[in-house]
């Protein structure tokens, strides 16, 4: 993959990973994520 | 200072950064501060004691696995910038897993070269139990379960697993099969990273097989100068994860560990952020 390709690429990568960021935190992802991980994960400890 | 002194410094500190919340491990609490709604860059499991932000891989199947969404544009949002950043520096550098797996391999012991074939189990492993199983397969009440986290996660086990079972005589009653199973598979791995160099993160991790995709396109990556290479072959032997830097600089499964770098006699292969001459070899 040539230079001239892959510095674009970064760029749209960045930014769409912004995008997806702040559009998931504007519809409540991260407390789902924190609601998860502040309580006892019985799968992820194998009990589940 | 060489890369693999300044790598083990960074993977101690990113450890406890990572589990910084120590005291939790003696009443077996989880740490329920604001900063676990961040995730990790690696793999660290988000019911362990000490950990002080959310793991990727269970943050993702928690959100996809939801009643209100089915699909997770922040851990994916995430995982995009981790991986653009970083690609799979985040394995070599960052994730806490890694760094046990690296110290579980300094066991004296005959070390064995990975046949290919397994290279691949951890894309089935992200797309199925990732991916697919947390959204297809859902309860009643329509919300999905965490695959990964359920039936494999060696890190899990080991981190959130063991310690919270120590701390609780509740939890220890309700082992079952599942958690005969589970810690059959952290045996397994523990045993395979004797022999095998990173062989969770080589055969199994699904974070890897995300951050892999990223490597030929991520900022940090490694040039090779073609003029200056003299073709003496000390970087693909001293590779651990097998990767021949110099036919393939920016392969999914380099970590940008850095040992081919300190090993080139001639300063030919290059850990950088920025895309320097013309006659380095491309991808």
């Amino acid at each position: 993959m040539g230079n001239n390709i892959k510095t674009p690429l970064r760029i749209v990568c960045l930014f769409t990973a912004c995008a997806f960021i702040v559009h998931g935190i504007s519809r409540g992802e991260a407390l789902v994520v924190l609601n998860k991980a502040v309580n006892i994960c019985l799968e992820c400890i194998g009990l589940g | 200072m060489n890369f693999q002194i300044k790598r083990k410094l960074l993977q101690m500190i990113a450890f406890g950064c990572s589990n910084a919340h120590l005291l939790n491990f003696k009443g077996g609490r989880l740490y329920t501060g604001k900063w676990k709604q961040f995730c990790n860059p690696g793999l660290n499991c988000y019911s362990c004691p000490a950990a002080g932000f959310a793991c990727p891989i269970g943050a993702l199947q928690a959100v996809n696995g939801s009643r209100q969404f089915s699909f997770s544009f922040y851990v994916t949002g995430l995982l995009l910038a981790f991986g653009v950043l970083l690609g799979r520096a985040v394995c070599g550098w960052l994730c806490p897993f890694g760094l046990i797996q690296e110290l579980i391999h300094k066991i004296p012991s005959p070390k064995r070269k990975l046949k290919k074939g397994f290279l691949y189990v951890k894309y089935v492993v992200l797309v199925v139990f990732v991916l697919i199983l947390p959204v297809a397969v859902t309860d009643y009440m329509g919300m999905g379960k965490p695959a990964f986290c359920q039936y494999i996660c060696p890190a899990g086990t080991l981190e959130g697993g063991l310690s919270l079972l120590l701390a609780h005589e509740s939890l220890r009653k309700a082992v079952g099969t599942l958690f005969s199973l589970k810690m059959a598979i952290l045996v397994l791995t523990l045993c395979g990273c004797v022999f095998f160099y990173r062989f969770f993160c080589r055969t199994l991790c699904p974070l890897g097989a995300i951050y892999g995709l990223f490597n030929k396109i991520s900022f940090i990556h490694l040039e090779v100068d073609s003029h200056k290479c003299v073709g003496c072959g000390k970087c693909k032997a001293v590779c651990g994860m097998e990767v021949d830097p110099v036919q393939t600089p920016n392969a999914a499964e380099c970590i940008r560990c850095g040992a081919c770098v300190d090993v080139c006699p001639t300063g030919a292969v290059c850990l950088t952020c920025r895309t320097k001459s013309s006659h380095t070899r491309p991808i």
